[in-house]
């Protein structure tokens, strides 16, 4: 399969949208483009097992590439591992959910639609890049749209919070960067510095040079994933956004920032990876608990659920910052898994603004007396983020918990015993917010006449839910889609050092 | 073993029926939906019976011993080396026990609900609930592997609180459900905490593998290597069994229990009698290979287990919403059967104590959902769930009165109903391990007599104070009395059962010794106990409310549960929220988020101060230019050499 | 021809040169200041051709040079012209210091 139809097929229906006329033929284009899309990953994913199980076992499939600025080494070069699977499927769900739900955008819905099908181009491309400036440049595309989404399509503070969220991202690529510009000039194949992954991995990056480029290569992809202390942009950023953009920050950009931690930072630095674990480590408990304490005192629905992102995102870094092989495999499920919930909760977050005009928690109450179908998927929802066995959520937190148990320091103990102790506290908040805005007694007579959720929304949410419950009841397909990918990061890691 | 692989379809049946009747019920089965749950669960029902049948008389025993039989198993989420989850069926006495009372109470539960909840708008989503909890706990029971127990346990938590709070629009339902949830979660990190350290030592999830690798060759590593002076093993034994507290509302974790019964009688009946609060026992049964190997773990769980069953019949003699009072009979039995497993040994005459524990879920599941069943009809009825709007309701309801009765008399140890066999042993068990333990029971169990004959005399004797309207009191639907006739009769005969021959914690049939000497001292506390409760409550008297003037304060505190819900009002109100949470949320408003729009506004500020030098003046512009030339010059002239 | 020393020719060129610099920081009227940009061009191009003619007077790269600026000034002298007449039609005045909208 050739990988660049990936990014072939948005960049077209990128160019549909704007022949298009009217906002009928512009969300039809975009649904179009993201169902196709959908069905590409689906072929790619099963594609990626026949060719796993017909015996393949190079580290990524389905290569590609060519050159691109030759005197600098700058090649697109593509290919896929379990990994990126994975984060591409996810990704296409929830971009065709996004779409679904700004069905009746009206506000210059070329654009906000051209932004949103823009944004996923750069995930996709990021994903799929084997080169680390391709790579770089996709994350950027990803960047770019998010202020223009929140900016104009935004509530509240809008402003404020584009240019919170655009100028640390933006610092985030920027130590990305540097990280990246690090390894480059580390690695020489036939006396020219490479960009490539894999003349990057090959090459081992010399201790010293690890030690001064892992921190901004993490931080810089940390910024994008939450980490603690640089995580205030998620607020702000998620409460701002419009629905189809929240989910798409949370659900896909945040991802990017874990997806770049393990597969830039760790894999190509491991020695320094473990020197630095313990920081990791201590900054992705804070994250966990500390996300988690936050939560509990907010009263505006997409702040909950932001904060709780923070905590949840934890998890991803404390998987990537424990560093074995079921860890890690718990980081990637957990990023698979909030991506999809995320998305499902903003949704269903988006559902209930555009209907009550309200986000706070206290004045919501009774939804499900009016909207039973939307306030069935916001407690689902909550439920896998608080863990429920069956939903995905549960799958990726105990696969961190097992696997940072296995180390078996005490430091390494005390930190799992604070991540498992959040799950606590997530019921808490979690529960709180369905106890006062889903159930309870109505507090609006004005709500009384709202009608539930139309066949768009219920379409949006199905196919997140099928996506949850599929990792929740089968999780095994998931993670012998994603072993190889973690065995070869292992494998890095256990190297062993020449010098 | 595929001649048992049949066996996965008792829970899968229920799971059938959550998936149809949650996505369709609501809109195309309505009022039918109750019947499809129902015929459903009979299959299931039928099933497990079977199941029974073929495990005790068929193929269970090998060489006179019950052999635990892994019916199903496959790997569902591996980790690395050893540590896997598995999803699985064990087929031991224990499991095959609560295969067939779950399923059996919850078919009675059914069919009463299709009487009690009729024409509930939301009633296909009751039956979903119903049927995932019944699932939930059937997973439960037969789990192979100690994360299945745990993830089940977390599904049974979740329908709990689905239920508890299915009239969501009452702010108490909500609000009990959310409690539950919460108490049982923080109960459940214990739980998972466990299950991390007992499967680092014992090197495997899997619970057979796990107890054989502990009690064979990691034995010395888990009680050697400790924590604050305990060994692992007392450590994992115990956070598992804080886990088990709380779903079996043991003190001081049983908060839950009494507030959950905002939810629809049947379904206290179903979860918080007879099924999911015992699941606490259960676990402690599941490992109890592993509590033997240390007294300090098996010490905990007598004394939990004593305390809550003294605590809990005190306070339900004080109690005047009849569903809080049996909330807290359940708590004082489910006691019961804790403290039986604490004082058990593992093998020949001393686990007596697991078998008692065991025999008396199984008869309590049957007069305890008899007695919710008894009372949802009387609420059914009454519309209220308080003491004082009842009274004479005998001559209404003939069949609740007599199956109540039954009920009462099994729970208060009165031969030959159900309850007195089961209490029997435990008190024997008790006798034989530890005299301060016996003489608490014994205390307890007169004073269950007491409560509970409190509550009959009060519902059906004595005449309320409100007249009730005689000509709409009707007992209810056939659907609805036929569920507590069964049971009733249950309640008359499970006690015969022999249950030891089938029961005992090694495998090898338990020869049960009835001793009539024994029990007189028990049975004569019941008798006192019921007499007392005569005296006092069957006519309207001053009696009982001049004895709690004269007991004061002792009463008020029990009344008011001994303050232990207050206690933890403070400390997750006051201390957790405002403590831990409220600074939370400000530190990251203002200190962490503060610094990142510090660094904005400083870069702000220096532009600012900088910005006077974009003046517009071209000429000045022009200036800076020149000036720039000739310091550039001069540097190239002078210093660049 | 030859008499007239390197230096006398240089003075006028520097004199020029800030006469030029001079009329470009005083005046304010977009014209003069023009005109003053020119002074300081030509004093520019005497510079090229004397050191051409006196430092390697078998090369003409200086001469090129002066054509070059004389060229570049005639255009640019043009243009800044034709940007004059826009500002005075907006402005109303070919005042300097009015037209200072982009600043901060």
């Amino acid at each position: 399969m050739n990988l660049s139809l990936l990014i072939i097929l948005p960049f077209i229906t990128l160019l549909g949208i704007l022949l298009a006329r009217g906002l009928k033929q512009v969300r039809t284009i975009a649904l179009a483009g993201s169902a196709l899309q959908l069905l590409l990953c689906l072929a790619l994913f099963y594609l990626y097992r026949t060719e796993r199980s017909g015996g393949k076992n190079a580290a990524f499939l389905f290569e590609d590439g060519y050159v691109w600025y030759r005197p600098l080494g700058i090649n697109y070069h593509v290919g896929v591992d379990g990994i990126s699977v994975a984060m591409i499927l996810m990704t296409a769900f929830v971009v065709i959910a996004g779409v679904l739900v700004s069905w009746k955008m009206e506000k210059m819905y070329k654009e906000f639609f051209f932004l949103l099908i823009f944004l996923s181009l750069g995930a996709y491309g990021f994903f799929i890049s084997l080169d680390l400036f391709t790579l770089f440049f996709f994350l950027e595309l990803a960047v770019i749209p998010k202020f223009l989404l929140i900016g104009i399509w935004g509530s509240g503070k809008k402003e404020y919070s584009a240019m919170k969220l655009a100028l640390m991202l933006m610092g985030g690529s920027a130590l990305v960067f540097v990280g990246l510009a690090g390894l480059y000039f580390n690695t020489t194949v036939n006396g020219a510095h490479s960009f490539d992954l894999f003349d990057v991995a090959n090459q081992q990056i010399p201790i010293g040079a690890q030690r001064v480029f892992f921190p901004f290569a993490f931080v810089g992809f940390g910024i994008f994933t939450a980490l603690f202390p640089f995580h205030t942009w998620v607020p702000d950023g998620h409460s701002s956004a419009p629905t189809a953009a929240s989910m798409f920050l949370a659900g896909i950009s945040m991802k990017l920032g874990g997806y770049g931690c393990l597969r830039v930072a760790t894999f190509l630095m491991p020695e320094a990876a473990k020197e630095y674990s313990t920081i990791i480590i201590v900054l992705a408990c804070i994250a966990i608990l500390y996300g988690a304490f936050a939560t509990m005192m907010q009263t505006d629905l997409k702040y909950i659920n932001a904060y709780s992102s923070v905590s949840h995102c934890g998890f991803i870094l404390l998987g990537i910052g424990i560093l074995t092989r079921t860890a890690i495999n718990g980081a990637v499920i957990q990023m698979v898994s909030h991506g999809l919930m995320t998305a499902l909760f903003f949704a269903a977050i988006g559902m209930i603004y555009d209907r009550t005009h309200s986000r706070q928690v206290a004045q919501l109450g009774g939804l499900m007396k009016m909207m039973p179908f939307i306030s069935t998927v916001f407690v689902i929802a909550g439920l896998c983020s608080l863990g429920l066995p069956g939903l995905s959520g549960f799958v990726a937190e105990m696969t961190v918990f097992m696997g940072s148990w296995e180390k078996t320091d005490i430091f390494y103990r005390i930190a799992t015993i604070i991540a498992c102790a959040s799950i606590v506290v997530t019921a808490v908040y979690i529960l709180r917010v369905i106890g006062s805005a889903i159930m309870g007694p109505v507090r609006n007579n004005e709500y009384l006449r709202l009608k539930d959720a139309g066949w768009n929304e219920k379409l949006a949410a199905g196919l997140l839910i099928v996506g949850i419950l599929a990792i929740g009841i089968l999780p095994f397909y998931l993670t012998e889609l994603i072993n190889p990918g973690t065995d070869v990061i292992m494998n890095a890691i256990n190297r062993v050092v020449g010098n | 073993m595929s001649y048992s692989s049949y066996i996965a379809l008792i829970p899968l049946i229920p799971l059938a029926g959550f998936t149809i009747l949650g996505l369709f019920g609501r809109k195309y089965f309505k009022q039918s939906s109750g019947v499809i749950g129902t015929l459903l669960l009979l299959v299931s029902t039928g099933l497990a019976l079977y199941t029974a049948y073929q495990y005790f008389f068929v193929n269970g025993k090998v060489d006179g011993v019950y052999q635990p039989i892994t019916a199903v198993k496959y790997t569902w989420l591996s980790f690395s080396g050893n540590m896997s989850i598995d999803m699985g069926i064990i087929l031991d006495p224990i499991s095959v026990m609560m295969l067939v009372v779950v399923t059996f109470v919850s078919l009675m539960v059914h069919i009463f609900s299709l009487g009690y909840m009729k024409g509930e708008e939301r009633f296909a989503t009751y039956y979903a609930f119903l049927a995932l909890f019944t699932f939930s706990m059937l997973g439960l029971v037969v789990s192979t592997n100690l994360f299945q127990v745990y993830m089940f346990w977390e599904l049974v938590g979740v329908s709990s609180y689905l239920l508890i709070g299915f009239y969501y629009d009452k702010p108490s339902a909500v609000a009990a459900a959310k409690k539950a949830f919460v108490v049982t979660r923080f109960a459940d990190l214990g739980f998972l905490i466990g299950i991390l350290i007992l499967a680092y030592y014992g090197n495997s999830l899997d619970i057979k593998t796990l107890v054989e690798n502990i009690n064979s060759t990691e034995l010395t590593t888990i009680t050697t290597a400790s924590f604050f002076g305990i060994s692992a093993l007392t450590w994992g034994l115990t956070l598992v069994f804080i886990g088990g507290a709380g779903k079996s509302a043991m003190f001081p974790l049983h908060i839950w229990l009494p507030d959950a019964m905002e939810g629809p009688t049947p379904v206290s009946a179903l979860i918080h009698a007879a099924t999911m609060v015992v699941a606490g026992v259960y676990l402690v049964a599941r490992l109890f290979p592993l509590f033997t190997l240390t007294q300090a773990a098996l010490n905990i769980v007598t004394f939990v287990g004593l305390i809550s069953a003294l605590l809990a019949a005190i306070i339900a003699c004080t109690q005047t919403d009849i569903k809080r009072i049996l909330a807290y009979s359940t708590m004082s039995q489910i006691g019961y059967m804790m403290f039986a497993l604490g004082v058990s040994g593992y093998t020949g005459e001393a686990e007596l104590g697991y078998t008692a524990s065991m025999f008396h879920l199984f008869t309590h599941a049957f007069f305890k959902s008899l007695l919710f069943l008894g009372a949802g009809a009387v609420i059914h009825l009454i519309h209220s769930n308080e003491m004082k709007d009842m009274g004479g309701l005998r001559k209404y309801m003939p069949i609740t009165h007599l199956t109540f009765l039954i009920a009462c008399l099994a729970i208060a140890g009165i031969p030959p109903f159900a309850g007195f066999f089961s209490k029997e042993e435990i008190l024997l068990a008790a006798y034989h391990s530890n005299k301060l333990v016996y003489g608490i029971a014994l205390f307890t169990s007169g004073l269950t007599a007491f409560y509970m004959f409190r509550l009959y005399f009060s519902i059906f004797w004595r005449t309320s104070s409100s007249s009730l309207g005689e000509t709409h009191l009707h007992e209810g639907t056939v659907s609805m009395k036929m569920p507590l006739i069964i049971l009733g009769a249950c309640t008359l005969f499970a006690g015969f059962i022999p249950f030891g021959k089938y029961v005992s914690a090694d495998g090898i049939p338990l020869e049960s010794h009835f001793d009539p000497v024994f029990s007189i001292a028990p049975v004569a506390l019941g008798i006192g106990g019921i007499l007392l409760a005569l005296w006092l409550y069957k006519k309207e008297s001053e009696r009982s409310s001049r004895i709690a003037t004269a007991l004061g304060g002792l009463y008020k505190t029990a009344y008011r549960k001994f303050y232990i819900d207050e206690i933890y009002m403070f400390i997750t109100k006051k201390i957790i929220f405002n403590l831990i949470g409220r600074p939370a949320a400000w530190i990251d408003r203002n200190i962490v988020d503060g610094a990142m729009n510090g660094i904005a506004w400083t870069t702000g500020k220096v532009s600012v101060m900088i910005k006077g030098i974009q003046s517009g003046k071209v000429q000045g512009y022009a200036l800076y230019f020149f000036g720039g030339i000739i310091v550039l010059a001069m540097i190239f002239l002078y210093l660049w050499k | 021809m030859s008499d007239i020393p390197v230096s006398q020719i240089l003075f006028v060129s520097i004199a020029l040169f800030f006469i030029g610099m001079y009329g470009l920081f005083t005046r304010r009227n977009l014209i003069t200041m023009l005109m003053s940009i020119e002074l300081i061009l030509n004093s520019v191009n005497i510079n090229f051709v004397v050191f051409n003619k006196y430092l390697y007077p078998e090369k003409l790269d200086g001469i090129f040079f002066t054509i070059f600026i004389i060229a570049i000034a005639a255009a640019e002298a043009a243009i800044a012209i034709a940007i004059i007449i826009n500002l005075y039609r907006s402005h109303r005045s070919i005042d300097v210091e009015d037209a200072s909208e982009m600043r901060y």
